[in-house]
């Protein structure tokens, strides 16, 4: 017996030891299992370019892919409003999904409630599910505002949120004037990023727009102020907050919108604060005298600009800037938009990340990369790694749309080092499986699940994107601004330099390189 | 220290009854009607807790349930390992629950072994609009060609399949007699069906029974010689190897396991279980149904068995070994006897640690009873208990065989009762889930996840019982709890800003 209470063995090594190998080899029998050779045969035959073209010929069937449904999008924006309580109307299982997955991201709760449709809701539809939902929503978590989106349920059987909404004031479920913005999310169209975007627009509408019909519009007065859209992001905390210092450094007056860097990054206290920190729902209302809005995400905000634009403001969209060239980019337009100086704090922090890359480069230089994840990160992290000199080789967007990859081509011809690089908008990380064994990089870049084509290609994977759940509290940190290129950079040499020491400290063997300096 | 340690058993039972009057005031008159059915202090001698449940839950509550996908996929049919799963609907449901509940299995992943991959027929508004029959047509080519090692295929239905009217059955039909007689199992797991993960379970077997066993050849030639032992672990997950350090101690007494059902489990072992000579049924809420169908058409009986801390595995060893000849009683005292100096050492260096310390549990069919042995033998007591879908005869089991007078039951609880219960209760520990632990840690309250082990496991078994102990102890005694106050402030009062 290997198990002891002085030295408590868990799964990471009670299974290695003889009794539970031998146990495990005897429950082959009843498996029946495939011939190792059979096996061993597959496996091999998954590398090869005649199974990737199979790969690529598929139609239907999608298998691992990096995108995920459009209401944890919606759940995602909505909280980053104060006091505002997420409701999904549809099927419950939904909720319970969208909440343990950001927890499992941000370690951190989140507070969402869902309509509980079931086969009755299916027939007669879940207007009784709304009237009931809201009034207990309300009375249970006092809420500043409740915004409503839909699951897929509700979407295929039609249910008409305006009409609900106002339906379920008139029977007293909320009072009149109470705040619901609803945004329709289906699940079967676009991704998280789509329900970003469509919740945020329904948030701002209601604000903007006459609160569904029940207050005249809100006349426009311009100001001097700029919003700040964020988009789907797992780094929200720290980029929100990173952008608030740096509009803050520059006396920029701003209003974040949709700002949930409080609200996923709570202290520890005695306090459980279901609500923290968001955009008031008074600067929501009052971001329509703004003079422009950025958005750090083009993807994330399609349908939220072009809402803003039509309300006569100017509107700029990034794709998630990291590194020296989208931060100068940034700040230049900020600069320009907000009518401020660029101050010297902010120039010394980028003649510092220069010099750390300067310092560092060697290391990186010709390094080609494979990078997965959504658009806007996918376009963010490429564009620094041809800063760095590396060479990104495959980029790969599971919700990355023909506009995306016509941009992400257009990134990589104007820099000599992207000239190798192909773009895949639609794949999932089965085809990058494919792809990485048939033209092999030295490093992948993406979320967790990264690490499943880790293990089967041996490409080792720095973990940016989201989900991670694998790895704790880089959230916290930004990948945006200047700072924020100092810390992917860091995170990419650390994994670089851990490679080099893997490959060379066999004793007597290797380890001729196993440097103390590099 | 609680505050249920000092009182009397008439005192804690007037405190939880006010408690629950107390949480009741804020719903609407109706909600309150309905919720007041599912809270209740347990008075000993009742055959059950005295609350309703297996009932809908109340739209914008936060209930903790899931839905029948999370119950099919999520738990009876993802973790056979040599088939492949497919989310059949849009990409989310799949994506969600990848890889995430830590069923643990050997095999090579991608080639003859499948769940850690995330298979789905990703709908888009077209498939909505003109059916996805056809897309699910080509699914299965497509898996066919890319993964010829597969042993079989299942459809896991997401919502929009039963409410286009697609007709999965017919596919599965056509494209099994076309691929040679392949298995492949249509699921109605629709999520709106039923009110939580349970009728997912209960579809989820209800599709073995349908599309398995009644293919099976009725006289088809064992694959192995049977012998007078041999068994099946039903409703083991394996969740951080639960089902091996089960195995493990069945073996060592005797007995041949031929299933595990479906931790680490394939397609095989399922179609051997018929051959078996009893069932161990140990998750009875996700897999009574298919044990009483075995019992009922294969004259099968089972048996309920809990492997959680050293008094119930002793207990149902010998409940087990009762079944079968003197040698198997004998080795049921034997591997008592060999894995008692390990108990007692793990009891001696643990139990001082954690000697009347309180726990509160929520979970899902089985751990919110199952689990309160194991923390006894720790000297831990439970305050509180309540299932997220437990039926009726869970909660009259758990009232028969585990709670103590005067606990606090709350059934479908939801995040408002929740947080109320503890901020009175004051436990010392939680066990419950990923969207409860940081609720409570918030609060300042040590928390172990009770689904995934927090990441940790196994906790089955004897072997995993020194893990348990180990874990609650790293829980509640660990320093950081020392430090949520800052010392400038007064004591902070574990509390719930939201609804003051």
């Amino acid at each position: 017996m290997a198990q002891s209470a002085e030295h408590v063995l868990d799964h990471l090594e009670l299974f290695r030891g003889p009794e539970y190998q031998q146990m495990l080899d005897k429950k082959k029998m009843f498996e029946d299992p495939r011939e190792p050779a059979e096996v061993e045969r597959i496996k091999e035959w998954t590398k090869t370019p005649e199974y990737r073209e199979k790969n690529f010929a598929r139609e239907a069937l999608t298998i691992n892919p990096a995108k995920a449904c459009q209401p944890l999008g919606a759940v995602f924006a909505s909280v980053g409003f104060e006091g505002t309580l997420p409701f999904v109307h549809g099927s419950q299982g939904c909720v319970a999904y969208y909440r343990s997955h950001l927890s499992r991201h941000f370690k951190e709760p989140c507070s969402c409630v869902s309509s509980s449709m079931t086969e009755d809701a299916a027939v007669f539809g879940g207007l009784n599910n709304m009237i009931d939902g809201l009034a207990n929503s309300y009375n249970m978590y006092k809420p500043k505002m409740i915004a409503v989106s839909t699951t897929c349920m509700a979407e295929v059987i039609g249910d008409d949120l305006n009409a609900f909404i106002k339906t379920s004031k008139e029977k007293g479920s909320v009072p009149a004037e109470f705040d619901v913005p609803f945004a329709h999310t289906p699940a079967f169209v676009g991704s998280h990023v789509t329900g970003y975007d469509n919740a945020l627009k329904g948030i701002l509408e209601h604000f903007w727009d006459g609160k569904a019909g029940t207050v005249p519009k809100l006349e426009r007065r311009p100001n001097q102020a700029i919003n700040i859209i964020g988009g789907f992001d797992g780094y929200t905390v720290g980029n929100l907050r990173e952008i608030r210092r740096i509009l803050e450094l520059m006396g920029i007056q701003h209003t974040i919108l949709a700002d949930n860097s409080e609200v996923f990054d709570t202290p520890t206290d005695g306090e459980f604060r279901m609500y923290d920190g968001g955009t008031t729902l008074e600067d929501a209302a009052n971001a329509v005298h703004a003079k422009a809005t950025i958005s750090m995400q083009e993807w994330c905000t399609e349908k939220t600009l072009q809402f803003v634009a039509e309300h006569g403001q100017d509107v700029l969209s990034f794709n998630y800037p990291i590194g020296i060239s989208a931060t100068d980019d940034l700040l230049v337009a900020l600069s320009r938009i907000g009518g401020k100086d660029i101050p010297e704090q902010l120039a010394r922090e980028r003649g510092r990340l220069v010099d750390a890359i300067a310092d560092s480069s060697a290391h990186i230089h010709g390094k080609k990369f494979a990078i997965y994840g959504d658009p806007d990160l996918c376009y963010g992290v490429a564009a620094f790694l041809l800063e760095l000199g590396a060479e990104p080789t495959h980029v790969l967007s599971t919700n990355g749309n023909k506009a995306w990859q016509t941009k992400m081509a257009a990134l990589l011809a104007s820099s000599p080092f992207g000239q190798s690089c192909q773009v895949y908008p639609g794949r999932d990380l089965w085809h990058l499986r494919s792809l990485l064994f048939t033209e092999p990089v030295d490093f992948l870049i993406g979320n967790t699940y990264g690490k499943y084509l880790e293990r089967d290609t041996g490409t080792p994977l720095i973990r940016i994107g989201f989900p991670v759940f694998d790895r704790h509290h880089h959230h916290r940190s930004p990948v945006w601004g200047y700072q924020g290129g100092l810390n992917v950079l860091v995170k990419i040499l650390d994994k670089i330099f851990d490679e080099i020491d893997k490959k060379t400290n066999l004793l007597g063997k290797t380890d001729y390189s196993f440097d103390i300096i590099r | 220290m609680s505050l249920a340690t000092t009182q009397s058993i008439a005192d804690i039972r007037a405190r939880n009854k006010q408690l629950i009057e107390e949480v009741l005031k804020v719903y609407p008159e109706k909600t309150a009607k309905r919720r007041a059915k599912h809270l209740n202090v347990h008075q000993a001698g009742k055959s059950d807790c005295g609350v309703k449940s297996n009932i809908k839950s109340i739209p914008g509550v936060m209930t903790i349930r899931g839905c029948a996908y999370a119950g099919s996929k999520g738990v009876v049919w993802g973790p056979i390992k040599d088939m492949v799963h497919i989310s059949h609907g849009p990409v989310g449901c799949g994506q969600y629950s990848w890889g995430s509940r830590r069923n643990y299995y050997v095999g090579t992943t991608g080639i003859d072994s499948f769940v850690t991959l995330q298979f789905t027929s990703d709908f888009q508004e077209k498939d909505i609009v003109f059916g996805g029959d056809k897309k699910l047509v080509k699914v299965l080519d497509e898996i066919q060609e890319l993964f010829p090692l597969n042993n079989g295929i299942t459809i896991q239905s997401e919502c929009p399949i039963g409410l286009i009217g697609d007709d999965i059955e017919a596919v599965s039909r056509t494209k099994s007699k076309e691929y040679g007689g392949k298995t492949i199992v249509p699921v109605r797991c629709e999520g709106f069906r039923g009110v939580s993960q349970s009728l997912g379970h209960h579809i989820a077997n209800d599709a073995v029974r349908d599309w398995i066993f009644d293919k099976l050849e009725p006289d088809g030639a064992p694959k192995f010689e049977p012998t007078p032992y041999d068994v099946a672990i039903i409703g083991d997950y394996n969740i951080g190897g639960d089902a091996w350090s089960s195995r493990i101690l069945l073996e060592e007494m005797g007995l041949r396991v031929i299933a595990q059902w479906s931790g680490d489990g394939s397609l095989a072992e399922l179609e051997a279980t018929p051959k078996a000579k009893l069932n161990l049924l140990h998750c009875y809420r996700s897999m009574n149904y298919i044990s009483r169908h075995m019992e009922e058409k294969f004259g099968i009986p089972w048996c309920e068995y809990n492997f959680f801390g050293p008094s119930k595995i002793t207990e149902s060893l010998r409940k087990i070994a009762a079944y079968f000849d003197d040698k198997i009683k004998e080795g049921a005292e034997r591997v008592i006897e060999k894995y008692q100096p390990l108990v007692n050492a793990v009891v001696a260096k643990y139990r001082p640690r954690l000697e009347g310390r309180t726990v509160m549990l929520y979970v899902g069919g089985l751990r919110p009873r199952h689990v309160i042995g194991a923390y006894e033998d720790l000297g831990m007591e439970v305050v509180g208990t309540g299932y997220e879908f437990g039926h009726n005869d869970d909660y009259q089991r758990t009232a028969q065989n585990y709670v103590k007078d005067s606990t606090l039951i709350y059934d479908d609880v939801n995040g408002y009762e929740f947080e109320r219960f503890v901020e009175k209760l004051q436990p010392d520990l939680i066990g419950s889930g990923i969207k409860e632990k940081y609720v409570f840690q918030k609060m300042g309250v040590p928390f172990r996840q009770m689904h995934s082990w927090d990441y940790s496991g196994p906790y089955h078994g004897y072997d995993g019982f020194a893990i348990f102990a180990r874990d609650m102890d790293m829980a509640v005694n660990s320093p950081v709890w020392k430090k949520t106050k800052a010392p400038w402030k007064e004591t902070p009062r574990a509390k719930l800003l939201a609804a003051e």
